[in-house]
């Protein structure tokens, strides 16, 4: 059949949407459930700023289609926070002014936490070498990489 | 992207019957090609069989003197395979070359060698390493795989199952890599069995080849030294934005240097 009813858990809610075979999970999330936080930069997984935990590993939610995801628990960047306070890897971004448009960064960050949780204390090789799917215009990758090393340090709590 | 009816069978006997029963199916592993190539359009299936749910085809065993990886094993989870890394390390290391963390976790090894990618990096294992590709109908000989540019043997309803290698007594793998994408310009796979050297190709050709008059000077003589210069002769290779003829039969000689190095160090 060309619809179908998939079922998501998105953000720790349970959507079930019917949907046509050809939606890809990217306009899932932005279009159907209207969470504009993961952003479409490139369409063709390259960039990384439509990135998105599934359980907890990293996915360019462009490069999959949604009814591949039928029973996926998928974490957007608008599901990391604890209502105002902003998840440490938000706020070391802030601190270490690891954006500057802010385009690539929900991606980043969502790479970041995906690295963190497989390795939670990179070396900055590790962090450059996770980021290879990540593509940042303008604010160069210094400070996003220094956010991350500072991120993970917070984590650790 | 057009519409398109998707199945998603729980055992390979559901998918061939299915495909068996579609006008113009496809299967779907990962889809980090194949979605790519629907959304541009390249390709229009009317039905897409994912086989993604047949963990039978997940696998990673060693059985005596051969290591056998089921189709739909992530490159990820081979890279971080203690049975791979404790039998052939190089693939583990090849694996974890591929594109990024996100095309790593969800692309597959089967779905790479049956997409036949010539840039690709698992056929230059196929091709190094004595390999068979089984799949529900046969048993194919890793040498007899590719046909040329996203070509295989494969009929069209026949699904990979496993990739089985004969463990070596060393392999290794060097790719000079696009900077974007990951994929190689040139890729060199190196074994050696019994003293016996073997090496591929990937990435300079229209199809993935074994560089014989490399395998014979090292086989006599496993040293840098005896590495013939421009035996892979230009007239062949491919030619494009990425890299000029020339410089892929160069790279094919600088690469082969750096495999044999690996070895020594
Ligand atoms: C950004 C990016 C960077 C990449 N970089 C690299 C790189 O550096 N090196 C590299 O080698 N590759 C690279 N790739 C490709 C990647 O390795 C893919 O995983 C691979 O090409 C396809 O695997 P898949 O499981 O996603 O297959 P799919 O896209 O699902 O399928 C590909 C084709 O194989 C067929 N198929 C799949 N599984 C089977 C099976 N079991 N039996 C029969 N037919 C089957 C499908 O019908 C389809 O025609 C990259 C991809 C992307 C998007
Ligand atoms: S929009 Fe998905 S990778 Fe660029
Ligand atoms: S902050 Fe602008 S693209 Fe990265």
């Amino acid at each position: 059949m060309e619809n179908k009813t998939i079922k998501i858990n998105i953000n720790g809610k349970d959507f079930e949407e019917n949907i046509n075979s050809n939606l890809l999970l990217i306009d899932f999330i932005r279009e159907k459930i209207k969470l504009t936080g993961s952003h479409i930069g490139c369409d063709t997984s390259q960039c990384g700023s439509c990135m998105v935990l599934y359980n907890d590993i990293c996915l360019k939610s462009c490069s999959v289609l949604a009814i591949q995801m039928d029973g996926a628990k998928i974490t957007t960047i608008e599901g990391i926070s604890d209502g105002d306070n902003l998840h440490p890897m938000q706020e070391s971004f802030r601190e270490c002014h690891g954006l500057q448009c802010g385009f690539c960064t929900p991606g980043m960050i969502i790479s970041a936490i995906a690295l963190i949780k497989e390795k939670p204390t990179p070396s900055e090789k590790d962090i450059r070498e996770h980021l290879e799917g990540n593509l940042c215009r303008c604010t160069g990758y210094e400070n996003i990489v220094k956010s991350i090393s500072a991120g993970a340090e917070k984590m650790k709590g | 992207m057009y519409s398109f009816n998707y199945h998603i069978p729980k055992n390979i006997d559901e998918a061939t019957t299915l495909f068996e029963k579609s006008n113009e199916p496809k299967y779907l592993a990962g889809g980090m090609t194949l979605v790519a190539s629907m959304k541009q359009r390249l390709t229009a299936p009317s039905d897409l069989i994912d086989l993604s749910k047949m963990d039978t085809l997940k696998s990673i065993v060693v059985e005596g003197k051969n290591l056998k990886i089921g189709a739909l094993t992530t490159h990820n989870s081979i890279s971080k395979s203690k049975d791979i890394k404790s039998t052939i390390s190089g693939l583990c290391d090849l694996s974890n070359g591929i594109g990024d963390q996100s095309v790593r976790n969800f692309g597959t090894i089967g779905g790479s060698i049956a997409n036949a990618d010539p840039a690709a990096d698992w056929p230059a294992a196929i091709l190094a390493l004595k390999s068979q590709i089984e799949t529900n109908m046969r048993i194919i000989n890793g040498e007899e795989f590719f046909k040329g540019m996203f070509e295989t043997i494969l009929d069209e309803k026949e699904i990979i199952t496993q990739i089985s290698f004969e463990i070596p007594s060393y392999f290794t793998y060097v790719k000079f890599p696009n900077p974007a994408s990951r994929y190689a310009i040139v890729g060199i796979g190196l074994s050696v069995y019994d003293k016996i050297a073997r090496v591929s190709v990937t990435g300079a050709s229209h199809t993935p080849f074994r560089a014989s008059e490399i395998e014979s000077a090292l086989s006599k003589n496993f040293k840098i030294d005896s590495i013939p210069l421009n035996s892979v002769s230009s007239e062949n290779l491919n030619n494009d934005i990425h890299a000029s003829a020339e410089y892929r039969s160069h790279l094919i000689d600088v690469l082969t240097k750096d495999a044999v190095r690996t070895y020594t160090q």
